[in-house]
């Protein structure tokens, strides 16, 4: 490569390192490049989306229910049928999903259940959203009569947040060191005990963010729940929190985007523009307040 | 040793025997769930195997479906599935070198405070709704490309692409990034100690080493395009026809299924066909996540 | 108490990990309040016995036991509840580990899965366990603090402390003084030998002088096999019955 320098030459500037060094800064500037690329539609997509969503933002429009064949009023029904799914959702899937990942990370032992449970929770994270949409209306609609229904969207949302629950939990505990365990069995203390005292309370923070991301991974699917329990339109009354029960259908808020920006002719423009807002917010409003519990807690972690 | 060991009371006994049975029995039913999936969507799927009017070649290679035409139903899937990989192949070509650009600035280029902004930015990104791609994809894009090319439909393949890549450029980077993370300090020390520069140590150092992961990272992009559905339903334009240009309108596998399961009837053979598409998806995505798993893996061992 | 009544009887014990044998069929015994040293160089099977004592071996999927170990006369395999028997088996791994709790909770911790609530007693047995450590007079003004914020040469001296909190009659020490100084290491020797005349303690260590300096008896192990068991003044005289002891013992090899 380089030839041979006299000694008066070394550390010199030659040519060869001029270009080196300009291929490394053009090489910076690409990548950062790339990377802005990534950045701006982020902001360039919520500034558009703000823009024209404007004539129709503000509280009234998230507490007012759909009118005249949803081409005016708010989203309230949407609104609080995705609060149901959710919740119901997570509260079905974040025990058992933090159960199960204890169970992987703490009691099984390396065996062909334990491989096959792994292999389950990697590929069940990748199944395609519309492949759950399918098992929920085979299983829990049709299978389990259920019908359509807010159970059956909010158990297909549930397997379908499961596996990544598992696996963000399994994370955080594993995150833990080792030698801890180990110290706790020598001193005699049951899993169990070892669990409580020492894992879950370090590994919590973890836990937390996981679950708290899928709270916007549930809010923001709609493909499950199209074709499981929401509904195109639901009357409801307006302000009320309480208008679904378990066996009714709902209206939730990622149909509702689809609905009036597909399927209903003659909106006003900023409606759906925005419920867009609305959805888009929500998520990253719940994406940014788990981003925040991170940094808060890693801020104090023990060791 | 004088004094008497002091004993746990049997309450406390009870309740841990209670807890560690619950924990059991959760692990457990993780492959539970998982072998319901399965079960109830072959159920549904494969009485259709049987019907006369089904052909599991014409399935896979006929471009012609027409499931619910009276006298003439065919059940042909080749046009969805080139367009799967058609929008597939576009969005890849636009997300892997951003991607993989964005994922070696954050983990070799950049100061820690840009590398923190940055990794928040594309966790951002990653969590918008597929919907909401879906809704920019049928307004901002559609509108964008019409005035760009000035073709008469906004929503095609082009579209459907660039809105993909949109969201698998997360995956790809927050995985590249793990991948290039994995690769010990030793290696860039050793490569900056030999007076290579930083750009030449990723070149002629790090990539090597790290291209399982960023395989990895490239595959699991792949298989969130190829499953995803909301989006490529509102922005592909939907006609089902195999493509001839990036202005061509397509339908993928996934938003068939998406458009088309609300109107069969359950139990009918339209319906069953729609199933095993998701069959299909599911043999898709299963490939594709085990392959990158295999990779991942492949670095690990090392 | 007899001085010559057997602490742990171990026969004809064999550790394999998979396919590797790393324990050949060992047997020794130790005797109660002696201090056995085990020398011996590093993947001699050391910390392997360590941990058939006290059974967290259990833990490591791969490993296979065979042969008998015995504590007190009981063979520790047929023990109903392993966590009495690792009560009664305190261990001190080679790195110093401060779970993260209050430095008072570190060694609060054991009494309390054994089910003692009683804030008196717990704090008296924090306060013995931490003098017995050499550790009271540099933290008894922050119980309250992280265990784990402590220097390495402190939490090595908490583990010991928390070792001893569930009152052992069997204390193993594993390398303990690797993370720590020698001052520190000097203070610990003298709280072993004070506690020798409550408990038995096993010191596996590679500074073979702390074995000379410490101990009663002596075994070096070498490969998983015994080379040779016995007095530590004949371990380490010119004639001890193996040639490659005096050689180990002297740095010839090893």
């Amino acid at each position: 490569m380089e030839s041979v320098t006299p000694p008066s030459e070394r550390f010199t500037r030659t040519h060869q390192v001029a270009r080196r060094e300009r291929a490394q800064t053009v090489a910076k500037w690409v990548f950062g490049a790339m990377s802005l690329a990534m950045v701006l539609p982020l902001v360039a997509i919520i500034v558009y989306l703000l823009y024209k969503a404007w004539p129709s933002l503000g509280w009234e429009f998230l507490a007012d229910i759909p009118r005249k064949g949803m081409r005016e009023g708010g989203i309230w029904s949407a609104f609080v049928g995705t609060l149901y799914l959710v919740g119901l959702s997570l509260a079905i899937s974040a025990p058992i999903g933090v159960l199960a990942a204890i169970y992987l990370n703490e009691y099984a032992r390396e065996s062909w259940l334990n491989r096959l449970i792994n292999m389950a929770v990697i590929n069940l994270a990748g199944v395609p959203s519309i492949v759950h949409a399918l098992f929920g209306l085979g299983a829990f609609v049709y299978g389990a009569r259920f019908g359509f229904s807010i159970l059956s969207a909010s158990l297909t949302l549930a397997i379908m947040t499961l596996p990544v629950i598992i696996a963000s939990t399994r994370e955080a505990l594993s995150a833990v060191p080792r030698a801890f365990r180990d110290a706790c069995a020598n001193v005699g203390a049951t899993r169990w005990q070892t669990i409580r005292a020492v894992v879950l309370p370090n590994s919590i923070s973890g836990i937390l963010t996981g679950i708290i991301l899928q709270v916007s991974r549930a809010a923001g699917e709609t493909a499950p729940v199209m074709f499981t329990g929401a509904v195109f339109f639901k009357a409801v009354s307006r302000g009320d929190l309480f208008p679904y029960r378990l066996g009714d259908q709902c209206m939730a808020l990622s149909m509702h985007l689809y609905t009036v920006s597909t399927q209903v002719p003659n909106v006003k423009e900023s409606i759906p523009y925005a419920t867009a807002v609305v959805l888009l917010g929500s998520v990253l409003l719940v994406n940014a307040s788990a981003i925040v519990l991170r940094i808060w807690l890693r801020g104090r972690k023990k060791w | 040793m004088g004094a008497p060991r002091p004993q746990r009371p049997k309450a406390s006994i009870a309740i841990e025997r209670i807890i560690e049975f619950v924990i059991r029995l959760s692990g457990v039913s993780a492959v539970f769930f998982v072998a319901a999936i399965f079960f109830f969507i072959f159920r549904e799927a494969v009485p259709v195997l049987w019907d006369p009017d089904f052909d599991f070649a014409e399935f896979l290679f006929s471009k012609e479906w027409y499931p619910t035409s009276v006298n003439n139903v065919r059940y042909g899937t080749f046009a969805l599935t080139i367009g799967t990989l058609s929008v597939t192949g576009v969005a890849i070509v636009l997300a892997v070198p951003f991607g993989l650009g964005a994922a070696i600035f954050i983990s070799e280029f950049c100061s820690p405070k840009i590398k923190e902004t940055l990794k928040i930015v594309i966790e951002l990104l990653a969590a918008i709704p597929s919907v909401v791609w879906g809704f920019i994809g049928l307004t901002v894009m559609s509108k964008l490309i019409v005035s760009v090319t000035g073709t008469a439909v906004g929503v095609n393949l082009l579209n459907g692409g660039f809105i993909l890549a949109l969201m698998s450029v997360p995956v790809i980077v927050s995985i590249g990034e793990d991948a290039l993370k994995a690769v010990p300090d030793s290696y860039r020390e050793a490569a900056l100690a030999l007076g290579a520069t930083r750009w030449e140590t990723v070149f002629r150092v790090l990539l090597p080493a790290a291209k399982n992961g960023l395989l990895a990272a490239v595959l699991l992009g792949v298989g969130r395009a190829v499953g995803e559905t909301m989006a490529v339903l509102m922005a592909t334009g939907h006609a089902v026809q195999i493509p001839h240009g990036l202005l061509d309108s397509v339908r993928t596998l996934t938003a068939n299924v998406a458009a088309e399961l609300g109107e069969a009837p359950a139990g009918s053979s339209h319906y069953r066909v729609l199933f095993l598409t998701g069959v299909l998806l599911f043999a898709i995505t299963l490939v594709v996540n085990v392959a990158a798993d295999l990779a991942v893996r492949g670095i690990r061992r090392k | 108490m007899t001085a010559s009544r057997l602490a742990i009887e171990v026969s004809d014990l064999r550790v394999a990990y998979g396919t590797k044998e790393v324990l050949h069929g060992i047997s020794f015994d130790v005797k109660e309040n002696e201090i056995f040293a085990i020398i011996g160089p590093a993947q001699s099977g050391k910390t392997s016995l360590l941990r058939c004592l006290n059974r967290t071996i259990d833990q490591v999927a791969e490993a296979s036991v065979t042969g008998t170990v015995k504590i007190d006369g009981l063979d520790v395999r047929r023990v109903k509840d392993v966590f009495a028997l690792r009560r009664k088996v305190g261990m001190v791994a080679p790195l110093p580990v401060g779970l993260p709790l209050t430095i008072f909770d570190n060694v609060a911790f054991a009494p309390r899965c054994a089910g003692m609530k009683a804030r008196g007693e717990l704090e008296a047995i924090v306060e013995r366990c931490l003098r017995q450590a050499a550790l009271w007079d540099e933290v008894k003004d922050r119980l309250g603090s992280l265990g784990t914020a402590l220097s390495g040469g402190q939490q090595q001296r908490l583990t010991i402390a928390r070792a001893l909190s569930h009152d052992p009659e069997i204390l193993c020490l594993d390398e303990f003084s690797i993370a720590i100084d020698p001052v520190t290491t000097m203070r610990i020797e003298d709280v072993l030998k004070e506690l020798q005349s409550r408990v038995t303690i096993i010191l596996v260590t590679n500074l073979v002088q702390q074995a000379r300096r410490l101990a009663d008896r002596t075994m070096f192990l070498w490969n998983g096999d015994i080379v040779e068991v016995g007095s530590t003044d004949v371990v380490f005289s010119d004639n001890p019955a193996d040639r490659r002891t005096y050689g180990y013992v002297n740095g010839i090899f090893g």
